[in-house]
């Protein structure tokens, strides 16, 4: 299967690690990756400030990028929500286009739902925090929102789960927002920045050492306090944790492969 | 007026900040376990929504059969286009009354018709009877919330108060001693009253009565001595049915404080013997609200605060910080759909988080009508200019992917050569807390290009 790989500008230019994780982890799971090197941005930052004539011609460079994929994945809730939820106000009726935002997956929900990953082969010996990213949780709903009532699950929990040796923080505050919300962070510094201190400092109560989220964005703006005050944790990108485990048990996982290839022709 | 400067004044005070959102959070979490013990709770939502996306898609119809119910039970129903009309209407109820003395129970729309003020110019003593409204009134400050009025201030601060007015003793906090000399305050003014005043929470088209929800039972202390009863609402409090009631006394009290229900649903069915009932329903920029079909669902509010409590920017900013009678995710809909130039910024004083949206007992899409609400300030160019061309540079750079990769080259090269000083400075609001994100010699699509030529060379010729 072909995937579009759709990178968020800011990973692009800043996390290019977490892209290649993303790389590394699709093509584990047997994904032809294509990355269309003309893209750029989903246009979130202008659609959330209200500037909607400046979202729009992005949103129209996105379905031009990618209209021709099956699939298109992302490694962010957030910019996969953007296309989801909000591109909405952009496809003007070019069912295509509604199409190609229903086709634009996040990186776990793709696994989970797409592919129907159950687990994630190899180990990651480290006690994790996940932080629910907010368009993750509430728009792309891929895990139960505290708010809600009904059965719980979190799709990017279980992936995590699946790994061996991983350790899960049980946390006091189990999807607050850590406070980023683009533009927010700047225009209401002083309350971002509290709300991000006060997500640390839960994961720091809950002995977390490393810190994930399927949002880089999120993780940047923690990142930014973690090591402002040199705190002992480490910030990964949910891909990255995904990437290093699935390496841990590569050459294992070769040979069970090679094993069950042997074991195929020997029966045929 | 802009919330970021109310904000970061009261994150300023960094403990007072801290308790602020604890005593939010408990109650959110409260609500949390009366909500998860009913496994119906998301069918309730979805009914009480629809419950009230009928009422007010036939507003006209059920207020005037409300009207003519009321009548029916004795009840004088008044009309009052905005906040000055219905100030006049009540003033001139009590004038015809030769009332002196008046005695409230909480009532939002009064503090939105900003009634006691008015009230008081024209000589009237006035006093709100819950406790939380009487400290904010004794300090001569407007609620901070909607339902906990005083959440905003601790109990040293209600013993100083109470010391000042009601004589209590010094440095006396006990919650207990300053509860009963409210008590006893208060007692002394329902006795005097010549008047009550409640607010409304359900008003019900097909009887004609409704019910106002108190916690302190001061709605029904309020109006069973004196003659004279007002009750003021807003046009959206109406629900078709008496049999609807049970469905929104249920949400109410869980969303609300995590109760199973308020301690007092007061049933209004016309007046006391020898007395006068009267009911002023107000619009108040409500049918403004109702023809605008993007906003139309805010009218469904009930009032219970749940998205207060929630709201991780509320709870860390406080309730004076949106300097509008609602506040909150809910106030920030409410507040610039009458008056956009002046509450512009309040849809911004949100991380879009969207928990607002899950908690609200009667599903109004907060989070999107926020981000709406956005688009239509900048539509009407009320958004700073700064902000707007910083939105149309970004946009420009973004529509071409060779000055994206130009610029995000340029920006990766010169940041790490930069001294300290000259990114973490007073024009960086990002570095004053924060570290800034790291910048690699190469991008994503370099790499990726580097990958992919490296395993082309590497494939077997």
């Amino acid at each position: 299967m072909k995937v579009g790989l759709f990178v968020p500008c800011y990973i692009d230019q800043l996390y290019p690690d977490v892209g290649l994780a993303t790389v590394n982890v699709l093509e584990r799971f047997g994904m032809e990756v294509d990355f269309p090197a003309t893209q750029t941005c989903c246009g979130q930052p202008m659609a959330n400030t209200g500037c909607n004539d400046d979202a729009r011609p992005l949103a129209q460079k996105f379905f031009k990028v990618f209209h021709l994929y099956d699939h298109v994945v992302c490694p962010s809730g957030s910019c996969v929500a953007m296309v989801r939820q909000h591109y909405t106000h952009y496809t003007h009726g070019n069912a295509e286009f509604e199409s190609l935002t229903q086709r634009t997956f996040e990186l776990c929900e793709f696994l989970a739902d797409v592919l129907k990953v159950e687990k994630i082969h190899g180990t990651f010996s480290h006690r994790v925090g996940l932080h629910q990213s907010c368009h993750g949780l509430r728009e792309l709903r891929l895990a139960r929102s505290s708010e809600t009532v009904g059965n719980s699950y979190s799709k990017v929990r279980q992936l995590l789960e699946s790994i061996e040796a991983i350790k899960l923080s049980d946390l006091q505050r189990t999807d607050e927002c850590c406070g980023f919300g683009g533009t927010f962070a700047i225009n209401e510094e002083s309350v971002s920045c509290m709300m991000g201190q006060d997500r640390v400092a839960d994961h720091e109560q809950a002995g977390t050492e490393v810190l994930t989220a399927v949002d880089m964005s999120c993780l940047m703006h923690l990142d930014g306090f973690i090591r402002r005050q040199d705190k002992p944790i480490r910030v990964m990108h949910v891909a990255e944790i995904f990437d290093a485990a699935l390496s841990s048990c590569s050459e294992a996982d070769t040979v069970r492969s090679e094993d069950a290839l042997t074991a195929t022709e020997r029966t045929s | 007026m802009n919330h970021a400067t109310q904000a970061t004044a009261f994150v300023a005070n960094d403990e007072r900040a801290h308790w602020h959102d604890s005593a939010l959070w408990f109650v959110r979490s409260k609500r949390d376990k009366c909500a998860h013990a009913l496994p119906e709770w998301e069918d309730l939502r979805a009914a009480a929504s629809e419950v009230k996306m009928h009422t007010i898609s036939r507003l006209a119809k059920y207020l005037e059969q409300f009207e003519v119910n009321a009548k029916k039970l004795g009840v004088h129903v008044h009309w009052a286009k905005d906040g000055a009309e219905h100030n006049k209407i009540v003033h001139g109820i009590l004038q015809k009354h030769d009332v002196k003395k008046v005695v409230k129970s909480k009532s939002m729309l009064t503090e939105e018709c900003h009634l006691n003020p008015c009230l008081e110019k024209h000589g009237y003593e006035v006093v709100d009877t819950d406790l939380g409204e009487r400290i904010v009134q004794l300090r001569e400050e407007p609620p901070s919330h909607i339902v906990l009025p005083a959440i905003h201030l601790k109990k040293q601060d209600v013993s100083t108060l109470f010391e000042k007015h009601l004589g209590t003793e010094a440095g006396n906090n006990d919650p207990q001693y300053l509860t009963e000399a409210a008590r006893g305050h208060l007692r002394d003014k329902f006795l005097g009253a010549d008047a009550g005043i409640t607010g409304v929470n359900f008003a019900i088209a097909e009887t004609g009565g409704f019910v106002v929800c108190t916690n302190e039972g001061n709605a029904d202390l309020g109006v069973s001595l004196p003659k004279l009863h007002i009750a003021c609402m807003g046009i959206e409090k109406l629900i078709p049915r008496a049999s609807d009631l049970s469905l929104f006394l249920r949400l109410l009290a869980r969303s609300a404080t995590g109760q199973p229900i308020t301690t007092y649903s007061s049933h209004f069915h016309g007046p006391i013997a020898g007395g006068e009932l009267h009911i002023v329903l107000v619009d108040n920029g409500r049918t403004e609200i109702l023809g605008r079909e993007e906003f139309r669902r805010s009218l469904n509010c009930i009032r219970c605060g749940a998205c207060m409590n929630t709201c991780p920017v509320y709870r860390r900013s406080g309730g004076h910080s949106y300097e509008t009678t609602v506040p909150g995710p809910i106030g920030s809909i409410l507040a610039p759909a009458r008056d956009a130039n002046e509450f512009y910024s309040l849809p911004y004083a949100c991380s879009l988080c969207g928990s607002c949206t899950d908690v609200c007992p009667v599903k109004i899409d907060l989070h999107n009508q926020l981000l709406t609400m956005r688009g239509k300030i900048a539509e009407k160019k009320i958004l700073p200019w700064s902000k707007r061309i910083q939105m149309r540079l970004t946009s420009s750079v973004m529509k071409r992917t060779w000055l994206f990769r130009w610029a995000g080259g340029i920006a990766r090269w010169i940041m790490p050569k930069l001294p300290r000083f000259l990114v973490y400075n007073r024009f960086n609001p990002w570095g004053k807390q924060r570290e800034m994100p790291p910048f690699p010699k190469k991008s994503f699509r370099q790499l990726y290009a580097d990958r992919k030529r490296n395993r082309q060379e590497d494939k077997p010729k």
